[in-house]
């Protein structure tokens, strides 16, 4: 039999049980635009999460009809055989660029980059910066893991300071290694940038407001606004050499303590990192001031 | 879909004008309606004609950050079904190679533009300095009536092969003036671009994806990594019939000259001049550096008791020429490198008395004539480099 406890936070269930009846489905889970229900990445990626809440967000948007991917090279590049866009790959670190001639020729296509830190911000930083700056009406996806997964767990530009990575073996060291680059903030400083916002999909909740995320920025990019940009922190069990059951949880409290989530540009205001990491410190202060008062006020 | 406006925009009637002008006119003539580029000497006017001139015909020019980009741009340009092009000089081209090898994989009908410093960039030209196994159609016109012609032929051949094609120009081609008109070439009729991304089918089960890779979509025939080289590689060999040359005063040759390029001018000059002297000299002029005019050469080379490559390098072609030849006679290097103090290959080289001393030489047996100050410069190696280094002397 399964239980609930009540906490000041509401009830609890009670998972270390089986449910009184079966689990079901309800509502079909499946987005329309692959081709497979299936993916070639270790268990665990953060990736194909990532992808689906784009997919999802595309097809409630009714953008499937004149959609575009420019992808990029790393292990989502897997998913330009399985997922039911058409699909012009580009070269590592290329893909802003290739974007932007696809658009200028087919200005009314819905045109998104998907690429990974070492691809956007490694090899291609120069090409995603003066895309935006030329407020080049396209959205670019950065699936940010701060590693590089598919060559086997290296340092990125992107990776944390402390990070353990296969040439960061005693951790990433800033006066050996140098420091990440927050690269939302560099994006969303240019004039050309109409929509910057950092999500992940480390947890449900996480995964909701990501999508509302690639909601807003595929709309910024339908009404011709300028560049729309959402980097998704993405978990990579292997790639960070833990166990998989261990993702999110290093992700939060590693990657996304750094790349903070939210919004970094959206209706003319700019808020760096640091004023998200403020607000995240205020609103935890505030939280705990109410759970202190004896439960959490909306 | 791209926005096309009637090509007589840029067609006209004669007029004079810089050669970058009329190479651009051409191209938009052929619908070319996308330009990416980075300014470099003696390329740069090719994209400040294009800026000015593609906007009048719903075209698109943009003036990339590096040549990365710009190759980058035109790819996009050119997946989206649009004709399209990018440029540079040599070291700007460099930058673009990994572009170029892997533009070949994905089939893309890129045409562009390069407006070399001299003629050392043959080998990256074609050869490819990039990686992978690939070549390229390479376009060498002598002046800028055939550029315009060799423009639009390019894209047409872009298109035919789904293959890029390089136009390998140089300072000459780029900025003599001409008086010329500006004419649309007519070309056989091609299949349309079903392969090109539009949006259009996505959602469908049958989206399209235009990727240098193996892979393509779940449920379309796939090739795999050596699929995709194999394809490629029978591809090439259907590329070769596009072997294009001139050829001059060869059926009783003695001495074949093999020139291309702005030089080639020169070497037709001087061969006419030594003619008229009664002395049996003839040209072949590659148009196709690869395909290289295999069968133009060797036949040339036939009744030839010797052939001379004149290049303004210290010797590319002549590589190529010696493989047509293949024997029938020796084939000797008679250029040089050659620059005026920019370094456009613009040198004392580049003189109709100078290349017509070399070709008499040749002809004549003697040695080649020494330049004046060419000596000046010439290696000589310190006593270490010439003791042997030893290890690795593998005897049987």
């Amino acid at each position: 039999m399964s239980s609930t406890t009540t906490t000041p936070l509401g009830p609890v269930i009670d998972t270390a049980t089986a449910p009184v009846s079966g689990a079901r489905i309800v509502e079909p889970k499946t987005p329309d635009l692959l081709l497979t229900n299936t993916h070639h990445l270790c268990p665990g990626c953060g990736e194909p999460l990532a992808v689906r809440t784009f997919l999802d967000a595309i097809t409630e948007l009714h953008l499937v009809d004149q959609a575009i991917c420019v992808l990029g090279i790393g292990c989502y590049t897997s998913f330009g055989s399985t997922v039911d866009i058409d699909l012009v790959q580009a070269l590592h670190g290329r893909a802003p660029s290739v974007a932007t001639g696809v658009k200028r020729m087919h200005p009314d296509a819905t045109v998104f980059t998907l690429q990974g830190d070492g691809d956007m911000v490694n090899e291609g930083l120069q090409e995603v910066l003066h895309t935006a700056a030329r407020g080049e009406n396209v959205t670019c996806i950065l699936l940010n893991n701060g590693v590089f997964g598919e060559t086997g767990g290296h340092m990125t530009a992107t990776s944390v300071i402390g990070q353990r990575t296969k040439n960061t073996l005693e951790g990433r060291d800033p006066e050996y290694h140098g420091y990440p680059i927050l690269i939302g903030d560099l994006i969303a400083r240019l004039e050309g940038a109409a929509y910057v916002a950092r999500g992940s999909v480390h947890n449900a909740g996480s995964v909701a407001r990501t999508k509302k995320m690639f909601r807003r920025a595929f709309q910024t990019q339908e009404r011709k606004e300028g560049f729309s940009f959402v980097e998704v922190l993405t978990m990579c069990p292997t790639g960070w050499f833990i166990p998989t059951s261990e993702g999110p949880d290093y992700l939060s409290s590693t990657l996304g303590e750094v790349h903070i989530m939210g919004e970094l540009k959206a209706d003319g205001v700019i808020r760096t990192t640091e004023e998200l990491h403020d607000e995240n410190v205020r609103k935890a202060a505030e939280m705990e001031a109410q759970l202190a008062r004896g439960g959490l006020e909306d | 879909m791209t926005a096309t406006a009637p090509t007589t925009a840029a067609t006209t009637d004669r007029a004079l004008m810089e050669g970058s002008e009329a190479l651009v006119r051409a191209a938009i003539a052929a619908d070319c309606r996308f330009f990416a580029g980075y300014p470099m000497t003696p390329f740069t006017e090719v994209l400040e004609h294009f800026a000015e001139l593609l906007p009048d015909v719903g075209g698109v020019c943009i003036n990339a950050e590096s040549e990365l980009e710009a190759v980058g741009m035109a790819w996009g340009a050119v997946a989206a079904g649009a004709r399209a092009a990018t440029g540079s000089t040599g070291q700007g081209l460099a930058l673009m190679q990994e572009s170029f090898s892997e533009a070949t994989l994905a089939e893309l009908p890129l045409v562009i533009f390069n407006m070399s410093r001299s003629q050392g960039d043959y080998f990256q030209a074609t050869r490819g300095g990039g990686h992978g196994d690939y070549r390229h159609i390479v376009l060498a016109p002598q002046d800028v009536r055939e550029g315009m012609e060799i423009v639009q032929l390019a894209f047409h051949l872009a298109d035919k092969w789904r293959n890029p094609v390089m136009i390998y120009g140089d300072y000459l081609l780029a900025h003599t003036q001409e008086a010329v008109s500006v004419e649309r070439v007519a070309y056989p009729p091609l299949p349309a671009k079903d392969w090109a991304v539009d949006g259009s089918r996505t959602g469908t089960g049958q989206s399209r994806s235009v990727t240098p890779l193996g892979v393509m979509k779940v449920g379309q025939r796939a090739f795999g990594q050596e699929g995709k080289a194999q394809y490629i590689a029978t591809k090439m060999a259907f590329l070769e019939r596009e072997a294009r040359a001139e050829s001059g005063y060869v059926d009783d040759a003695e001495t074949v000259i093999v020139t291309f390029g702005s030089p080639a001018k020169f070497v037709k000059y001087a061969i006419a001049q030594l003619r008229d002297e009664g002395l049996k000299v003839g040209y072949v002029r590659p148009i196709t550096l690869w395909p290289f005019p295999v069968d133009a050469v060797r036949d040339a080379a036939q009744g030839a008791r010797v052939v001379g490559s004149f290049e303004i390098s210290s010797g590319q072609m002549v590589d190529d020429v010696r493989i047509a030849v293949a024997g029938a006679a020796p084939v000797e290097f008679i250029g040089g490198v050659s620059s005026d103090h920019s370094g456009f290959g613009l040198g004392r080289l580049l003189d109709v008395d100078e290349v017509r001393e070399r070709i008499r030489a040749l002809h004549e047996g003697r040695p080649q004539p020494v330049v004046p100050g060419y000596d000046e410069f010439t290696y000589e190696p310190a006593p270490h480099q010439l003791e042997p280094s030893g290890h690795l002397e593998v005897t049987q």
